[in-house]
């Protein structure tokens, strides 16, 4: 009997919350919704402590002024200075208020974050930080090590060990529930169990989206494999708009070559880059805070340090980062999982050479839009008049670098990315909480009112077998993919890569749409996940190259040679793109914090 | 060169695979993951997890020529010119290179890997649990444990006794919370190990150690613990 002619069968359960994601976002909104009892299933496509917030090595930003003075309020504005004025001030105020009290608790949970003398948790310098508003460099990283994320992710995992959380691990999610003609009620997910093929139903009263980034849509990242923004492409399936898919933020020390990060505690700790001069550049680029300013400043100057002829090595593609200089209990102490990458990966110990440096694709600001309470939303009448006007999308929810809050705006600071998923991760169970307090009652779906038999039709395309004799592979397109976007999307643009781009992806999407499997095994079939994954990767490389292209500035990460100043008159404004018709609209950025006077956007210096 | 892969599914017996891989296609500081992964967009049907791609999230253990660890952060020139690749040994072998870590998960869980502080303080978020530097350096060398297995794998006791014995990598996360000045219940959590089948079934051969990709020393953990029990 061939695959095909078998009706695809499911089992069904039924939960409060489907949280999809168990990295630090999924994990902490978890634990707060199991330990007030609900019903909560966490579904990963890998093993819990093997998600990439285990890989956040420098640490987590909160003004605790443990060493130095510091007040939220000045981490409100750096990461709004930061965020080249596009992140949303309200949410914003809220991270940084919440952020002393959330590191607290992950403290109170286990993290073994390094200590000062004085036994308070440690505190180092990160780029964009500040005391007194932009006067003095603030301390206001919290590490353990530079294995922060690590140490956060399994002390979570733990923690949700112990309270019970129904984990389905090696579990893909293929596509958001809907209620048919409804006003877009989302009501749970359907998944397959990777080890077996097996499809399973997942209804659940509140979906809550924790996938992560989608790096891997550029060939150069930091990220891992599994980062293929997995979220963004269900949520676009569902009709869902993406915000702000524009800005990607290139990390500036990643290893020469190879991609993976060097975290910005290498020069929170003192660290020097140098261009084959032996210049320490950036005082050119940052004269007032050279090595710590913000990540896009940093990544574009060694770009164009290289670019200019004075990159390190025979093929002049690179810079130096210095750390030979610093005492060595510093990097041995606070930086041994940099000189484990250092050595592994380069055969370098920064104790006695410097680390050979280039930008890598480290983060996506954008993704799906949500309020402060990570409820997803979008505006009412799209293309109206008054598209400004948001409504929230019944049922469904998204946290952490999935999701565009926004509290990342254009360009994030180091150490705002475990703070977001933690904070906005408490949020979310918070009003996810009080949503089931008030409705507790089940949910009215069935399968005959919902989109299931769509959904399993969708998938009956992956049972059909490739035809052998096809050149056209997962892989192939896959690094395809990536080849386009690094060509025509990365740290410098202009209207004729971008518009390569697009082009160059559209084809790319009629090839996808022709794409089919060799391998139809049941058990651990890599080559169908991979294809499930690249169909989403398409979906954001495309969300980012359409809304890219129409933004007529540089602000943040996006910088364009052909428009290089930013325009607040113009584009101080939040970016939406819809898959079906690629069509973009816009929304106000909030200016507004509740707590503070507005900050009214200046000009950005370091 | 030659990469022989022990390849296994449910419908057919185990087999040996050998791949010819010309050396033009390798490059220089090439980690085995990369090869792996080269092989796979050859034979999409090749098995083996990973993610993190730089030794920090655990899920590409395996036994590479005859030693356990991770194959992204194994450089493939180390390896000589017959590379010989199995699942973790002491595991059920899901498919090729992918074994059923269950089992190893259960021993972690059983130990109760959980901060347990003093509860009025743990309440109180207006506080940090202090801890001086001297206390907190007690945590290195065993909180960047990543579960990949390899230890575990690699122990004649666990192989002998899956189901009684922890295994040097649950032990280890003992010791992670017997040593943190924050941890309540110290004396709980060593009495749990007071058994012949369960701390004293290591007999100290540092395999664990030897294979651990982090070179973390669960050994001298197992060691420290055992003293611990014995002076209570």
């Amino acid at each position: 009997m061939s695959a095909l002619s078998q009706a695809l069968t499911y089992q069904t359960f039924h939960f409060d919350v489907v949280i999809i994601g168990a990295g630090g976002a999924g994990l902490r909104a978890a634990l707060a919704l199991r330990q007030q009892g609900h019903k909560v299933a966490v579904v990963s496509k890998v093993f819990p402590t093997r998600s990439h917030t285990v890989s956040a090595q420098g640490g987590i930003n909160a003004a605790l002024g443990n060493a130095g003075d510091d007040q939220w309020q000045w981490h409100l504005y750096d990461t709004i200075k930061g965020s080249d004025y596009l992140g949303d001030q309200d949410a914003i105020e809220v991270m940084c208020q919440d952020a002393p009290k959330i590191v607290r608790e992950l403290e109170h949970m286990g993290v073994p974050f390094s200590r000062q003398e004085d036994g308070k948790i440690y505190q180092r310098a990160f780029g964009g930080q500040s005391q007194h508003y932009g006067k003095s460099q603030a301390k206001r990283t919290c590490a353990a090590a530079d294995r922060t994320g690590h140490a956060i992710l399994h002390a979570l995992y733990q923690q949700n060990l112990h309270a019970g959380t129904e984990i389905f691990s090696e579990y893909f999610a293929l596509d958001l529930l809907r209620q048919n003609g409804s006003d877009l009620l989302i009501c749970g997910v359907l998944v397959q169990n990777l080890q077996t093929s097996e499809l399973s139903v997942l209804w659940a009263k509140h979906t809550l989206l924790a996938t992560g980034g989608a790096g891997q849509i550029f060939r150069t990242n930091s990220n891992a494999s599994i980062n293929t923004g997995d979220g963004l492409g269900m949520a676009q399936r569902a009709g869902i708009p993406l915000q702000d898919m524009e800005f990607w933020q290139f990390h500036p020390t990643g290893v020469a070559g190879k991609g993976m990060l060097i975290s910005e505690a290498t020069r929170g700790e003192g660290g020097i880059l140098r261009n084959a001069n032996g210049e320490a550049f950036m005082g050119r680029y940052a004269p007032k805070v050279k090595e710590l300013a913000s990540r896009d400043v940093v990544t574009r100057a060694i770009a164009l340090e290289v670019e200019q002829g004075r990159g390190c090595g025979p093929a002049q593609d690179h810079v130096l980062l210095d750390l030979t200089h610093l005492p060595h209990d510093v990097i041995e102490n606070r930086l041994p999982g940099i000189r484990e990458i250092s050595r592994t990966f380069l055969g370098i110990d920064p104790l006695e050479a410097p680390i050979p440096i280039f930008p890598t694709c480290h983060y996506m600001m954008g993704g799906i839009p949500t309020n402060l309470e990570g409820q997803v939303i979008l505006p009412k009448q799209p293309m109206g008049a008054n598209h400004s006007e948001q409504i929230a999308v019944p049922g469904l929810f998204a946290i952490g670098e999935c999701a565009c809050v926004s509290v990342h705006g254009a360009n994030r600071l180091g150490g705002n990315s475990l703070l977001d998923i933690v904070v906005f991760g408490r949020r979310a169970a918070n009003a996810i909480h009080q949503a089931l307090l008030m409705a507790p009652h089940e949910l009215a779906v069935t399968e005959d009112t919902s989109n299931i038999s769509a959904l399993l039709q969708r998938y009956q395309r992956w049972l059909e077998p490739a035809n052998p004799e096809t050149e056209l592979t997962v892989f192939s397109l896959k690094t395809e993919l990536q080849k386009i976007m690094e060509r025509h999307c990365g740290v410098f643009r202009d209207q004729a890569h971008m518009q390569q781009a697009v082009n160059q992806l559209e084809h790319l999407e009629h090839q996808f749409a022709a794409l089919r499997l060799h391998d139809q095994s049941a058990l651990f079939n890599f080559e169908r996940s991979s294809a499930l994954e690249l169909e989403n990767l398409l979906a954001v490389a495309k969300a980012t190259a359409y809304s890219a292209l129409a933004r007529q500035e540089s602000r943040g990460a996006h910088s364009r040679v052909d428009f290089s100043e930013r325009d607040d008159q113009n584009w101080l404004k939040h970016t939406l793109f819809y898959a079906e018709k690629a069509q973009l609209t816009y929304k106000p950025v909030n200016l507004t914090p509740k707590h503070h006077a507005p900050f009214v956007p200046e000009k950005r210096v370091y | 060169m030659q990469v022989l892969i022990d390849r296994y599914h449910p419908d057919t017996s185990p087999y040996t695979q050998c791949y010819d891989v010309d050396e033009s296609m390798l490059s220089e500081g090439m980690m085995l993951l990369q090869l792996l992964q080269h092989l796979r967009e050859q034979d999409p049907s090749l098995g083996f997890r990973s993610s993190c791609q730089e030794g920090v999230c655990g899920s590409d253990g395996m036994n590479i020529n005859g030693k356990n660890g991770l194959s992204c952060i194994t450089l493939v020139r180390d390896l000589g010119q017959r590379i010989h690749l199995r699942p973790l040994p002491g595991f059920a072998v899901i498919k090729d290179l992918i074994v059923d870590l269950g089992p190893f998960y259960q021993h972690y869980q059983a130990i109760k890997p959980r901060l347990a502080p003093e509860p009025s303080v743990a309440a109180d978020l207006g506080q940090e649990l202090l801890q001086t530097p001297e206390e907190r350096a007690k945590l290195d060398g065993s909180y960047e444990c990543i579960l990949c297995g390899c230890c575990s794998s690699s122990c004649p006791s666990f192989w002998w006794n899956p189901d009684l014995f922890p295994g040097p990598a649950a032990l280890l996360a003992v010791q992670r919370f017997v040593v943190d000045s924050r941890d309540i219940q110290r004396k709980e959590r060593l009495e749990a190990l007071n058994s012949a089948t369960s701390i004293f079934r290591c007999r100290h051969i540092q395999n664990c150690t030897a294979a651990c990709p982090k070179g973390l020393n669960p050994s001298r953990a197992i060691q420290a613990l055992k003293h611990e029990l014995l002076s209570q």
